[in-house]
């Protein structure tokens, strides 16, 4: 068992086993904090498919930015020192059968599927270039709608919570 | 027995589906069950995830180009701004209702 394989499973155990946490905790701050640790793994899991870039960028808007945004969240929409920290779950039998058919099903196709591999697959030490060429080249029409989607977003957001309530 | 150890000591691009695969489902999972809006927003990040995990996937072991890499930033970029929107359409939702349990907001106005 080579180093990759080694890291590649203590990377996938991290992601499925806080995601795990996240999904069933019956904390929401557990959740929250699960949550981190789950998107630390999904970044190390790019890193692992030589996608250095989307890592850090991973690390820095996810674990810095949206997860911020989630413990915000968490601690302006509920009593801290009340039990109402504590969530409950509804559906269970049909989230059940769900997760069990759709799981079976993704990871059946996923399994029996002949996947077209690449003779070269990507193997560089630093994407960045190639994708800042590729954004500013084939990419040019999404990469100036998305500044634009994020400006209507943080306008958005901004008008939506800050409404004063009339009455 | 011999050639699934053999598979699981190297880990290609079956491994990395499968994982995306579970990551998915437990999104789903989230999404359905849970109660509260935050949970069912942490849902829906884990299954954005699961899909980038699988386009940078394809991008590094079947295209062979960095299209996939390109597209996961986008996706990243709009998972930002839906959390961002998503968070202050809950907390308008906590002012006017004083509870963030999906199953028990149902009406439009307050």
């Amino acid at each position: 068992m080579d180093l990759y394989a080694i890291i590649f499973y203590l990377f996938a155990v991290i992601t499925l086993g806080s995601a795990t946490i996240v999904v069933f905790s019956k904390n929401v701050v557990y959740s929250a904090f699960a949550l981190l640790f789950a998107l630390f793994g999904v970044a190390g899991l790019y890193v692992l498919l030589m996608a250095d870039f989307l890592a850090i960028t991973q690390l820095l808007v996810y674990v810095g930015g949206i997860l911020v945004l989630v413990l915000f969240g968490v601690m302006l929409t509920t009593k801290v020192f009340d039990v109402q920290m504590k969530t409950k779950t509804i559906q269970m039998v049909p989230a059940v059968a769900i997760l069990g058919l759709l799981s079976g099903t993704i990871v059946g196709v996923f399994w029996s599927t002949d996947w077209y591999i690449s003779e070269n697959p990507i193997d560089v030490a630093k994407t960045a270039p190639q994708i800042g060429n590729m954004l500013l080249t084939t990419y040019l029409l999404p990469f100036e709608i998305a500044s634009v989607v994020l400006l209507v977003a943080l306008i958005g957001a901004a008008m939506i919570a800050r409404r004063e309530r009339k009455g | 027995m011999q050639d699934f150890l053999q598979w699981l000591q190297q880990p290609g691009l079956n491994h990395f589906l499968l994982l995306s695969g579970i990551l998915f489902s437990l999104g789903v999972f989230a999404v359905i069950s849970r109660k509260n809006a935050i949970m069912v927003l942490m849902g829906i990040e884990l299954i954005l995830n699961s899909a980038n995990i699988n386009f940078i996937a394809f991008s590094r072991f079947s295209t062979g180009t960095f299209d996939g890499q390109v597209i996961a930033i986008f996706v990243i970029i709009l998972a930002a701004a839906e959390a961002a929107i998503a968070l202050a359409i809950v907390l308008n939702i906590y002012q006017n209702f004083n509870t963030v349990n999906v199953d028990e907001i149902n009406q439009l106005r307050d």
